[in-house]
């Protein structure tokens, strides 16, 4: 019997063991790769190309100096990782986070201000494009700062133009122009279906924002207003696509579009002759469909108001530190050798984007694998380039207007109902965001 | 004395469940029956609020519809996943050359991630390019637009649920094989032919295997997530495949709202419980177990 016990206790002992190892392991092994440096976690979004270029931006700074290690990990689901790991206690000292989730974590109390930090190491507001900087306070506070950013502008497959819009000058500026630009390049097989669209406006990067195109916004100050005339109107517009080409049409056509990365994407298979999206997607181009004829404009502007011109929606990738981050200097560190001119326009370059530094090189233009860079560039310091709503509700408003154009498209309510409905659920969220996560 | 020793053995043996069962198990489920009577949202301490959360799933039309369209996935994907693995196994259960070989390759499938799977059936059932649609295109048949068409969006995933029957199918071949071949040979005797062996031998001998393949397939069904969560982001089209483990996921980690979908959470508790516990119930004459 006591061979059984001793047995019994071994197991247990071995056990729990296995336990406190699981348990200490993540952070012991973060901590104490190599004795001589101090170790800094860094969780980061990317796979494939975009990983492999951030990764030769941590071994350049891990080569540059002998202190400092930045333990680079590629996370899935990293929004959601790093919000239970700071609340564990037990964040990365690094976080690649999507600008739209600043608001939603300075909210929630788990980010680090990094205004100390920027004073004493030179850098701040004048460095950056104003609307990416933007981007990264609330509040009057800073919470990150950028790595590859990106702002939205029209690809236009050349081989489906008619040939009077063929070239960007002779493209279409104003929304008139545009929707006859669609009317006269869509094409239909002698069936009737629909062959090629010149374009569909729920498709792409920024296919969520369209008031902001008529001068409108989700909110009014601190009110959803996503029903306002504005939105309406946008939305109108948007629907009347569906409207044009015929809802069934218009669903079954889509239904044939394939994977965004891949050479099925509708843009590269020819299903559409213009796709919104951003500098990147030149990347998408080169990968899958090398031999596509493209160039790329700005979005049209409304008739009549030359003030809305050059809107462009952007986001960026962004660096922030946790709060609870067990070396916030030596992270900082690091998000501050990224945000050298030659260094941001490396990682830039590798991932297709355009910079977010005030100051851009004419290397970086001119040798950067997107030919059309200087627009998005360009695009990105217009007074029109607008990001997310801060509000910590951002993902729920674009949930519930996405599935508003939805029912509307599939002919299940009017625009305006459709959007009273998502006015009235999205007001209520706020309300209760307000309450639980703002305490007021 | 030595009774004493013995129980203080067992126990000690029974040790490492015991913890984990309370670590692991018990105390998550505990916070989170405790969570749902608060405001919780993560990084701020829980905030009690009583049955406000309750409540406030009363009127949340998104939740009812998210409930609606998993009871209705549930109500097609179990019977059909049901029947076809019971008629897989019968066949998997013939004398044939090469049985090993095919039982393999019919459980093969549920191995596959379901992301992995998720992505497959996008392109099987790609309006345009899929195979699907080729296919019923080439004997006349209609082409539907089954990613971006609520009729047919809820559809898609009842087919693809069939693909993992791979389990269940594997629990009806025991189950088969253990039916007496006396019984088979009292019923050749009697002079019954496939059907009527099948009907009043193989069914009541399975009967408990099918019990418990359609209450696990009841509880795996209400929790769907990984296949319309890939497939089919934000439940489009218009939420119609917006399922109650979406809504729930969006909430506690989008919304960051962890008291509500707790809440959820123990309504879908409640919803499953009373489910099985009316599937038993139901079952109760029907379900033959040997020896009484």
């Amino acid at each position: 019997m006591n061979a059984a016990v001793a047995k019994g206790l071994t197991t247990c002992g071995i056990l729990a063991a296995g336990l406190f190892a699981l348990v200490g392991s993540e952070r012991a092994a973060s901590r104490q790769a190599n004795s001589d440096r101090i170790v800094v976690t860094y969780w980061e979004k990317w796979t494939g190309d975009e990983m492999r270029a951030m990764q030769h931006v941590v071994n350049a700074f891990n080569s540059s100096q002998n202190r400092i290690e930045v333990r680079y990990l590629s996370i899935s689901g990293i929004a959601e990782k790093t919000l239970l790991a700071t609340s564990g206690g037990n964040p990365p000292d690094v976080a690649g986070l999507w600008s739209d989730q600043v608001v939603q974590f300075a909210d929630a109390g788990a980010l680090l201000p990094l205004d100390d930090f920027a004073r004493a190491s030179g850098i701040g507001e004048k460095d950056y494009i104003p609307a990416y900087w933007n981007e990264m306070t609330y509040h009057g506070k800073l919470y990150a700062f950028p790595t590859s950013p990106g702002t939205s502008a029209l690809y236009v497959n050349r081989a489906l133009m008619p040939p009077e819009y063929d070239s960007p000058a002779k493209f279409p500026k104003t929304l008139s122009g545009f929707d006859q630009f669609v009317k006269r390049a869509s094409r239909r097989s002698a069936n009737g279906t629909l062959e090629t669209a010149a374009f569909l406006p729920r498709d792409g990067f920024g296919s969520g924002s369209w008031p902001y195109m008529f001068g409108a916004s989700f909110v009014d100050g601190e009110k959803i207003d996503v029903n306002s005339p504005g939105n309406l109107k946008a939305w109108e517009w948007v629907h009347s696509f569906a409207l044009r080409f015929g809802v069934r049409e218009t669903q079954s056509f889509r239904s044939g579009f394939g994977n965004y990365s891949s050479p099925q994407n509708p843009f590269l298979s020819g299903k559409l002759a213009t796709l919104m999206d951003g500098p990147w997607f030149s990347n998408y181009i080169r990968l899958y469909s090398p031999k596509t004829d493209w160039f790329a404009v700005p979005l049209p502007y409304p008739d009549g108001h030359p003030e809305l011109k050059g809107y462009t929606v952007l986001n960026l990738n962004t660096l922030m530190i946790p709060r609870g981050s067990k070396h916030a200097k030596e992270a900082f560190e690091f998000v501050r050798f990224v945000q050298r001119q030659d260094v941001m326009e490396k990682l830039c370059t590798e991932q297709f984007c355009n910079s977010p530094l005030t100051n851009v090189s004419q290397k970086f233009l001119k040798g950067h694998p997107n030919k059309f860079i200087w627009l998005f560039d360009q695009l990105a310091r217009s007074p029109r380039a607008v990001g997310p709503v801060k509000l910590g509700i951002w993902g729920q408003i674009g949930q519930e207007v996405g599935n508003a154009v939805d029912v509307m498209d599939l002919g299940q309510a009017s625009p305006k109902a459709a959007l009273d409905i998502a006015e009235a659920r999205l007001t209520e969220q706020w309300a209760n965001y307000k309450q639980q996560v703002l305490n007021r | 004395m030595n009774h004493r020793r013995d129980q203080r053995v067992g126990i000690l043996f029974a040790l490492p469940w015991i913890l984990g069962f309370t670590v692991f198990l018990a105390y998550p489920l505990m916070s989170s029956l405790y969570y749902s009577f608060t405001n919780f949202s993560v990084l701020r301490s829980p905030h009690w609020i009583g049955t406000a959360n309750y409540r406030e799933l009363i009127g949340d039309k998104v939740f009812h519809q998210s409930l609606m369209n998993t009871l209705l996935f549930a109500s097609a994907s179990v019977p059909l996943a049901t029947i076809f693995a019971i008629l897989l196994a019968l066949l998997l259960n013939t004398k044939t050359k090469g049985m090993a070989f095919y039982r393999t390759i019919f459980y093969i499938p549920s191995l596959v991630p379901m992301v992995a799977l998720g992505v497959l059936w996008l392109w099987i059932f790609n309006g345009h390019y899929g195979l699907l649609n080729e296919g019923l295109g080439k004997v006349g048949l209609p082409t539907p637009p089954w990613l971006t068409d609520p009729a047919w969006s809820k559809w898609t995933l009842v087919i693809i649920s069939i693909w993992g029957t791979g389990n269940a199918m594997v629990i009806y071949l025991a189950g088969l094989q253990d039916v007496p071949q006396s019984l088979y040979e009292a019923a050749d005797i009697d002079g019954a032919k496939a059907w009527g062996k099948t009907r009043h031998v193989t069914i009541p001998m399975i009967s408990p295997v099918i019990l418990f393949n359609v209450v696990m397939g009841i509880i795996g069904s209400l929790q769907t997530f990984a296949l319309p969560y890939v497939m089919f982001p934000g439940g489009q089209p218009a939420r119609s495949t917006y399922f109650f483990s979406m809504y729930l996921y969006d909430t506690a980690f989008l919304f960051q709202r962890m008291g509500y979908a707790s809440a959820m959470g123990w309504v879908m508790f409640a919803i499953t419980l009373a489910l099985t516990l009316l599937a038993l119930k139901l079952s109760a004459k029907h379900v033959h177990y040997e020896g009484g």
